[in-house]
């Protein structure tokens, strides 16, 4: 007879605390912003400020986005969550008007970006493959503030990104993580009221990210708006208002962290058995399948038909266990199931 | 759409004067800088045409005192041209194709910064260095090989050469455009050293094979350097000076040509 078990993950309670700080840090948030210039916030509120619609690109026979719609509201932190090559990028590269769509339209703060007219509005960290080395940060700063009609001063710059130590050296000489905040800097330094932050914590060991989210968070308690991609659940969830997933240049579901993670909650079946992996695999219901040193591992999203089904088809199965779905497991899932529905199609 | 009621009230007000002349400077600045501080570049670009001159110039060669002062002389000018190129080639052309192709330029053309900023803070640090160059020649060519020349011929042969940056950073923009990051420097190697040979700048075309002497009319580091040699009064054609100008112009024309088209074909992809 085989033992049912349901257990949390050791994510769990980790995740909720991350939650509630973001909560916790949002009321502040709102205490700041009422507390300088209510009716300005409360107006921007509800507005868009970028907009794209029925976006299309593609390069090649590569059809990077397909059809997305997008609406960036003033003063939220929208995350775009995808796995690589889902067009994030190439997104936010047309909503900064270095790129072209090759059909649809974009607008932020009223105007085609194209035009370069609001580029003094917009900051951008950006994935670059080479900086130019032999610049100190300080100096990168000090030009591209130069840019900007209204500039952040340089040493308030410095703090928010966390560069004062490190503002005498040459960009060359940086570790992977002060780069990353470099880079990050030279997007804030001329106070822009929009941020695309493009994968902003790539690269970065735990505390480097714990430490870039609380810069983030520190510009939306001033009133910006962010638009971030990642390809992590949990800094989508950990940071954003809203969360769009992208996958294969569509979006394909659009939440609050707490929508999306019900959305994509699955649930993960160990067992072992004697069934063969394809014949797991056939299951209905089942997403994935990994074997794992003797035993399965399935990606499902309700456990009872599959179970049902497993213990059928193999009256010695054995070693089961039901999980829920850790927060990637999750996003995999819900990409996943994605594409056999594309495929179906 | 809500977003249409922004603009009125929040658009940017227009650039003063003041501040896009502090951004032209600062950008021109901080390119010279730049290039400065990366060694291969700041020594390799004012070391080569100096030793080169200083071995063909200066060093090489016997005759009269008279003879070798007309030597240090022309060489003044066809080394001259040969830094100038380099510098110009290098610092647009390569730099270029680097902050291009590695996404640099992207995030610079993400900013406010206008591009043309950009562009010409390249020119002005290829105009600086091509400067620093003449200087260095001219002064060497007077202390050890009896060049004397009126500082009025001075200034014409360095203004020219300085001048003819312009259809070298042309032609580097062209590359920059084309040229992968990985293989520019390779690019640029194969067209310019083979292009100044042929142009005279080593050896007078004079000693050189007649085919090589009619290729030379379509180069042009030929009609640069004819032009400083006419003003250092050792021109040795009777071409008219605004033939070899025309030339360079035309061949100015058609590099910012070729650029544009590149630049247009890289809009829809890596965008710089
Ligand atoms: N310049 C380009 N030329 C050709 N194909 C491109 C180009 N840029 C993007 N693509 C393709 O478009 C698709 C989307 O790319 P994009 O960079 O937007 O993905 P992404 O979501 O940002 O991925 P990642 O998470 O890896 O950064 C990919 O398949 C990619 O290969
Ligand atoms: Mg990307």
């Amino acid at each position: 007879m085989a033992t049912v078990l349901e257990r949390n993950q050791a994510q769990e309670p980790k995740m909720s605390a991350a939650i509630s700080a973001r909560q916790v840090e949002s009321q502040k948030v709102s205490a700041v912003m009422v507390a300088t210039t209510p009716s300005a916030t409360q107006l921007h509120r509800t507005a868009g400020i970028a907009t794209a619609r029925n976006l299309k690109k593609s390069y090649g026979n590569i059809i990077a986005l397909n059809s997305v719609d997008l609406h960036v509201r003033a003063g939220e932190l929208l995350a775009l969550l995808g796995p690589n090559g889902a067009g994030k990028t190439t997104l936010v590269r047309m909503l900064l008007g270095v790129a072209r769509p090759d059909a649809g339209s974009v607008s932020v703060f009223g105007a085609d970006p194209y035009d370069g007219h609001m580029q003094a509005r917009l900051g951008a960290m950006l994935q670059v493959g080479r900086v130019p080395e032999t610049l100190k940060v300080r100096e990168h700063l000090d030009l591209f503030s130069s840019y900007y009609p209204a500039p952040l001063p340089l040493a308030e710059t410095l703090q928010i990104a966390g560069l004062a130590d490190i503002k005498d050296r040459p960009y060359g000489e940086l570790s992977g993580g002060q780069k990353q905040r470099v880079l990050f800097g030279i997007a804030i330094c001329g106070n822009p009221d929009l941020l695309f932050l493009d994968e902003p914590t790539v690269g970065l060991d735990v505390e480097a990210r714990r430490l870039m989210w609380a810069q983030i968070r520190t510009l939306i308690s001033r009133g910006k708006t962010v638009l971030l991609t990642t390809h992590y659940l949990n800094e989508a969830d950990a940071l954003a208002d809203r969360i769009l997933v992208l996958n294969k240049g569509r979006i394909i579901a659009e939440g609050t962290p707490s929508e999306i993670k019900s959305r994509a909650m699955g649930k993960q079946i160990r067992c072992t058995s004697r069934l063969t992996m394809e014949e797991v695999q056939q299951i209905p219901g089942v997403l994935s399948v990994k074997a794992d040193r003797n035993a399965f591992e399935l990606q499902v999203n309700a456990a009872e038909p599959v179970v049902r089904e497993l213990l059928q088809r193999d009256p010695w199965l054995a070693d089961l266990e039901v999980t829920n779905a850790g927060l990637e497991e999750a996003f995999l899932a819900l990409t996943q199931n994605h594409n056999a529905e594309s495929k179906e199609n | 759409m809500a977003a249409t009621t922004f603009p009125t009230a929040l658009a940017v007000p227009r650039r003063s004067l003041q501040r896009s002349i502090a951004i032209y400077a600062k950008e021109a600045k901080y390119e010279l800088l730049k290039n400065l501080r990366i060694p291969v570049y700041a020594i390799s670009s004012v070391s080569f045409p100096l030793m080169f001159y200083v071995l063909f110039g200066v060093v090489l060669g016997g005759g009269n005192p008279a003879e070798r002062a007309e030597r240090a002389t022309y060489t003044l000018a066809t080394m001259g041209c040969f830094g100038v190129m380099a510098v110009s080639l290098f610092g647009f052309g390569v730099s270029l194709a680097i902050e291009r192709g590695q996404g640099w330029l992207q995030v610079k053309r993400a900013s406010p910064m206008p591009v043309s900023a950009y562009f010409a803070a390249k020119l002005f640090s290829a105009v600086v260095f091509s400067t620093v160059i003449m200087l260095l020649l001219l002064t060497v060519g007077t202390l050890f090989g009896g060049v004397h020349m009126p500082i009025a011929t001075a200034a014409r042969l360095i203004g020219i050469l300085v001048a003819g940056s312009i259809p070298f950073c042309a032609m580097g923009l062209a590359i920059g455009y084309f040229a992968k990051p990985n293989s520019a420097p390779a690019v640029v190697n194969l067209i310019y050293l083979p292009m100044s040979f042929c142009s005279g700048l080593w050896i007078p075309l004079f000693l050189l094979p007649h085919g090589l002497q009619v290729l030379a009319k379509f180069l042009p580091p030929f009609h640069l350097s004819q032009l400083a040699l006419n003003a250092v009064g050792l021109g040795e054609n009777p071409t008219p000076a605004w033939e070899h100008v025309e030339a360079l112009l035309a061949f100015t024309l058609i590099c910012l040509g070729v650029a544009a088209w590149g630049y247009r074909r890289d809009e829809g992809k890596t965008y710089g």
